[in-house]
C-alpha cells in the first residue's frame, strides 16, 4: 500500500461509466423476469445473486474499488464480511428453534 | 493554520469507513428481515404483491441512472469539463427528486389503503403482513431519508463547484459525496428484490 | 506558525483566548481534556448513583428510597458509566491526547471532525440528562433497554435512546478519525512494527467502533420507532420477536466491552516496561492479540442470552466460541507477567494502578468463563454473580487502566506531579474497598441473590451488608485518589524534564508541557518503543 505518495488518480472514462449503467439496467430486467417465475426458495436465491452482481458493479466501477489499494479492497470485504457473520450467526438461534 | 494539511488517501479512507457505518446502520435491519422472512415466507409472499413492482421498478432505474450520472460528473471534474460536471450534478439531484416524489405517491396510495403503520386495517392482517409492512416502511422510509440527505450534500457540491472549492485538481469533496450517493444506490438495489418482489 | 517556547496551554492556535479558545479548538491535546473533564464529572455522578445503590440494599426493604426510584437510580447508573463515561473513557480522553504524539503526528486526521466528536458527545450527554427531567420521569428499564418493558414503560425512554444514538454517532467519528490517523499520519519511519501498543489497541477499538456501534444506533433508533409508530417489531402480539432485539442488542453491546477493555490493555502493555525497565515480551503478539479480540468479540454475542429461550445449538456454539476470545486475553495477561519477570521493578503509581487492573480483569475474567459456559451459566444467570463479573471487568478493568493512564500521562500534559505517596496510599484503599464491594457479590450472586431487585431475603444482608462498607472505603480511595491528581496538576512540583518515568516512546521526546504541534524538533524514529538503552529518567 502507498501510504505517503498517492499515485496517478485513475479516471473512469464515461464510455465504461455507461456500459456498466447498460448492464445495471439488464441486470434489473433480470431480476424483475425471475420474480416472475415461481422457482420456490430458489427465487429468494436468485433475487440476492443478481443484486449482489449489481451491487459489486457498483462498487467496482462507479465507486473506483476496482483501482484502490488492496488494503482498501480489504476492509469493504471485511465490512460486507462482519455484516454476513452477524445475519449468518442469528440464524444459529432461528434455523433451530423449537427443536 | 499550519496543522491543516491536504490528504487525498486520507480522506478516502475516512469516508469509506463512514460508508461502513452506513452499511451496518442498515444491516441491523436486514438482520431483522432475513429473520422475519425466515418466520413469516408466505406472508411476506402476500405482502410483497400489494406493492406497487411499476414505481418499484421506476425508482431502481431512476436511482441506477443518478449513479451513472455523478459517477459521470466525477469523470468529467476529473477531465477539467467543469460546467458538464455541475450539470451531471444537478441531474442527480433531480434524480433524487424523482425518487422522492415517487415513493410520496407510492407510500400515499398505502395510506389510502389504510396500510401505515400499527393502522387498525393492518392489525386485522396476518401478523407476517404486518411486520412486513413494518419493516418495509421503516427501511424505505429511512433510505428515502439518506436519499433526501445525499441531495443535499450534492447541491453542496454544486455550490463548491461554482466557489472553485471543487476543481480539477481537488475533487476529493466530490468523490466523497459521490460515494455517499452510491451506498444510498447499492442499499437500494437490495431493498427492491427484498420487498417489491419477494416470492 | 507558534512558537516553539510556548505550550498548548498558553498557544491556543486559532486566535481566541479564554473558554472560546477552547470551544472552538482543533486541538487533539485540549479534545482530550475537554472530554476527560466531563467525564470526570459524569464519573462522579454515576458513582454517586452507585453509592446510593448500595446504600438502598444495605436492609432488606425500603431503606432509603421507593422501589420506582430504586429502578430508575440503578438504569441511570448503568446509562451513565457505560455510554458515557466507560466507552469514551480511555479512547476518546487518554487516546486524543496521547495517539498522535506516539505516531509522531501534529494532530489526528480530521481535527475538526473530531471537535464535532465532541459536540455530539457533549449533545448527547445533555439530552441524557434531559431525559431524567422531563416526560414521564427517569427511564427505568435498566440500562439493556429490553423489550417489550422498553416500548411500554411510560418514563422517558423515548429521549434516553435518542442521547444513546448521539454518543455512539460520536464513538463512531472518533474510531474513524484514530484508524484514518494511523494509516495516514505516522512519521517517516514510523513503521507498523514500531507503533506503542496502547495505539495498537486503540486501532483494533477503532475498528470495533465503526463496525458494530452502526447496530447500536439502529437498535435504539428502532425502540424510539417502537415507542412512536407501535410497528410491533419486537411485540409478540403484532407478530414481532422480543429475542430478536436482544441478539441486535447484544451484536453491538458485546463488542463493546471490548471497546471499554482493549484501550486499558494497551495502557497496561505501555505501563509495564517502563517499570520493569525491560521490553515488552512479545510485541507482536500483544498487537495481534488485540486484532483478535476485536473480530472473536464479535462471534460471541448471543452468551448473554443462554437463558432467553433461543435455540440450544445457538446455546452450543456461543458458548464454545466464547472460550476462543478467552485466548487472545489470557496471552496479554501472560507476556504482562513474563514482562514483569526479572525486570528491575520501580513501583510506582502508574504500576501499581497496571497490577490493580492485571489482578482485578484476571478475577472479572475468568468468573466469565463460568458465565461463558451453559450450563453454569444457567444456574447465576441474572444473579449478583454477573453484577461482580462485569464490575470486576470494567471498574476493575477499564476503570483501573482509566486512573493508571492518568497517573502515567497526565503530568506530562499538566506539566506537575502529583504526591506520589498519596497516590499509592489511595491505590491501597481502593484495592481494598473495590474487593471489599464486589467479592461478596459474587457469594450471595451464588447463592441466588437475582440482580436488579429492590428487596431481598435477610439470608444474603450479610454480603449486602458488607459490599456497602466497601462501597464507602471505594469512595473514600476515589475521593483521595482525584483530590491528590487535581492538586497536583494545579499546585504540584514543576516537571523541568521531559521524560519523568523514563520511557522510550515518542510521547516523551517533546517538551514538557507539549507545544501546541507537539514536536519542537523531527520526531526520532529509529528507536523501538520499549527499548530503553540508554533512556533515563528525566524529572
Amino acid at each position: 500500500m502507498s501510504e505517503n505518495h498517492e499515485h496517478k488518480h485513475h479516471i473512469l472514462s464515461i464510455k465504461t461509466a455507461g456500459i456498466i449503467l447498460g448492464l445495471l439496467l439488464m441486470l434489473t430486467a433480470i431480476t424483475v423476469a425471475v420474480s416472475r417465475i415461481d422457482l420456490g426458495f430458489m427465487n429468494v436465491a436468485a433475487a440476492l445473486a443478481l443484486a449482489t452482481t449489481k451491487a459489486l458493479l457498483v462498487i467496482m466501477f462507479f465507486m473506483h474499488m476496482k483501482y484502490e489499494s488492496r488494503f482498501m479492497q480489504g476492509i469493504v470485504f471485511l465490512c460486507f464480511l462482519i455484516l454476513a457473520i452477524f445475519i449468518g450467526m442469528t440464524f444459529f438461534d432461528l434455523a433451530y428453534r423449537g427443536g | 493554520m499550519s496543522n491543516t494539511h491536504k490528504d487525498y488517501a486520507g480522506a478516502k479512507l475516512g469516508m469509506w469507513l463512514f460508508l461502513f457505518t452506513e452499511v451496518l446502520l442498515f444491516g441491523g435491519m436486514f438482520v431483522l428481515y432475513a429473520a422475519y422472512l425466515h418466520e413469516y415466507r408466505a406472508d411476506f409472499h402476500v405482502g410483497g404483491k400489494q406493492l406497487d413492482v411499476v414505481i418499484g421498478t421506476l425508482n431502481t432505474v431512476v436511482l441506477l441512472f443518478s449513479s451513472f450520472a455523478i459517477a459521470a460528473a466525477i469523470t468529467f471534474i476529473q477531465q477539467g469539463k467543469k460546467k458538464l460536471a455541475v450539470n451531471f450534478t444537478y441531474l442527480t439531484i433531480a434524480c433524487a427528486g424523482i425518487f422522492v416524489i415517487n415513493k410520496t405517491i407510492e407510500w400515499r396510495a398505502k395510506f389510502h389503503h389504510g396500510i401505515w403503520p400499527d393502522s387498525p386495517h393492518l392489525r386485522e392482517m396476518s401478523h407476517g403482513e404486518n411486520i412486513f409492512f413494518g419493516l418495509y416502511f421503516l427501511m424505505t422510509g429511512l433510505h428515502a431519508v439518506h436519499v433526501i440527505i445525499g441531495a443535499i450534500l450534492l447541491s453542496v457540491m454544486v455550490w463548491f463547484m461554482k466557489k472553485d472549492v471543487i476543481n480539477q485538481q481537488d475533487f476529493v469533496k466530490l468523490e466523497n459525496a459521490g460515494l455517499y450517493w452510491h451506498i444510498v444506490d447499492l442499499i437500494w438495489i437490495f431493498l427492491f428484490p427484498l420487498f417489491y418482489l419477494v416470492l | 506558525m507558534s512558537s516553539n517556547s510556548l505550550s498548548f496551554w498558553e498557544d491556543s492556535g486559532n486566535g481566541r483566548t479564554g473558554i472560546m479558545a477552547w470551544l472552538t479548538t482543533t486541538d487533539h491535546k485540549r479534545i482530550g481534556l475537554m472530554y476527560m473533564y466531563v467525564i470526570l464529572a459524569m464519573f462522579i455522578a454515576g458513582l454517586c448513583l452507585g453509592l446510593a445503590i448500595r446504600l438502598e440494599l444495605i436492609a432488606p426493604g425500603r431503606t432509603i428510597m421507593d422501589a420506582q426510584t430504586y429502578n430508575t437510580v440503578f438504569t441511570l447508573h448503568g446509562v451513565i458509566m457505560i455510554f458515557i463515561v466507560v466507552i469514551p473513557s480511555i479512547p476518546a480522553a487518554i487516546g486524543n491526547l496521547v495517539l498522535p504524539i506516539q505516531l509522531g503526528a501534529e494532530d489526528v486526521a480530521f481535527p475538526r471532525l473530531n471537535l464535532f466528536s465532541w459536540y455530539l458527545y457533549i449533545g448527547g450527554t445533555i439530552l441524557a440528562l434531559v431525559s431524567l427531567f422531563t416526560g414521564g420521569g427517569a427511564p427505568d428499564t435498566g440500562w439493556t433497554f429490553y423489550v417489550p418493558f422498553s416500548e411500554f414503560t411510560t418514563t422517558n425512554v423515548s429521549v434516553a435512546v435518542i442521547a444513546v444514538f448521539i454518543l455512539g454517532f460520536s464513538s463512531i467519528l472518533t474510531g474513524l478519525n484514530f484508524i484514518t490517523t494511523i494509516h495516514r499520519l505516522r512519521a517517516p519511519g514510523m513503521t507498523w512494527t514500531k507503533i506503542p501498543l496502547f495505539t495498537w489497541s486503540l486501532y483494533a477499538t477503532g475498528w470495533i467502533q465503526v463496525l458494530a456501534t452502526p447496530v447500536l444506533g439502529i437498535t435504539v433508533l428502532l425502540i424510539f420507532a417502537e415507542r412512536v409508530l407501535g410497528v410491533g417489531l419486537f411485540d409478540p402480539n403484532k407478530g414481532g420477536d422480543p429475542i430478536l432485539y436482544q441478539h441486535l442488542f447484544w451484536i453491538y453491546s458485546h463488542p463493546a466491552v471490548y471497546i471499554m477493555i482493549l484501550p486499558a490493555m494497551g495502557v497496561v502493555s505501555d505501563i509495564i516496561p517502563v517499570f520493569a525497565r525491560k521490553p515488552i515480551f512479545g510485541y507482536k503478539t500483544i498487537a495481534f492479540s488485540s486484532l483478535m479480540i476485536a473480530f472473536a468479540g464479535s462471534l460471541v454475542w448471543a452468551h448473554h442470552m443462554f437463558t432467553s429461550g433461543m435455540s440450544d445449538t445457538a446455546v452450543l456454539i456461543f458458548s464454545l466460541l466464547t472460550f476462543v476470545v478467552a485466548i487472545p486475553s489470557a496471552i496479554k495477561v501472560f507476556n504482562w507477567t513474563a514482562t514483569l519477570y526479572k525486570g528491575s521493578i520501580t513501583v510506582d503509581p502508574p504500576l501499581l494502578y497496571a497490577l490493580g487492573f492485571i489482578f482485578l480483569f484476571s478475577v472479572g475474567g475468568l468468573t466469565g468463563l463460568i458465565l461463558g459456559s451453559a450450563g453454569t451459566d444457567i444456574h447465576v444467570h441474572d444473579t449478583y454473580f454477573v453484577v461482580s463479573h462485569f464490575h470486576y471487568v470494567i471498574f476493575g478493568g477499564t476503570g483501573f487502566g482509566m486512573f493508571a493512564a492518568a497517573h502515567y500521562w497526565l503530568p506530562k500534559y499538566y506539566g506537575r506531579m502529583y504526591n506520589k505517596t498519596v497516590a499509592k496510599v489511595a491505590f491501597y484503599i481502593l484495592f481494598i474497598g473495590f474487593n471489599l464491594l464486589y467479592f461478596p457479590l459474587f457469594i450471595i450472586g451464588l447463592e441466588g441473590m437475582p440482580r436488579r431487585y429492590y428487596d431481598y431475603l435477610p439470608q444474603y444482608q450479610e454480603g449486602h451488608v458488607i459490599s456497602t462498607v466497601g462501597s464507602w472505603i471505594l469512595a473514600v480511595g476515589v475521593i483521595i485518589m482525584l483530590v491528590n491528581l487535581i492538586r497536583g496538576f494545579t499546585k504540584g512540583e514543576k516537571l523541568k524534564g521531559r521524560n519523568p518515568w523514563g520511557a522510550a516512546t515518542l510521547e516523551w521526546t517533546i517538551p514538557t508541557p507539549p507545544p501546541l504541534l507537539n514536536f519542537d524538533k523531527e520526531p526520532d524514529t529509529s528507536r523501538k518503543p520499549y527499548d530503553f538503552q540508554g533512556v533515563t529518567p528525566d524529572e
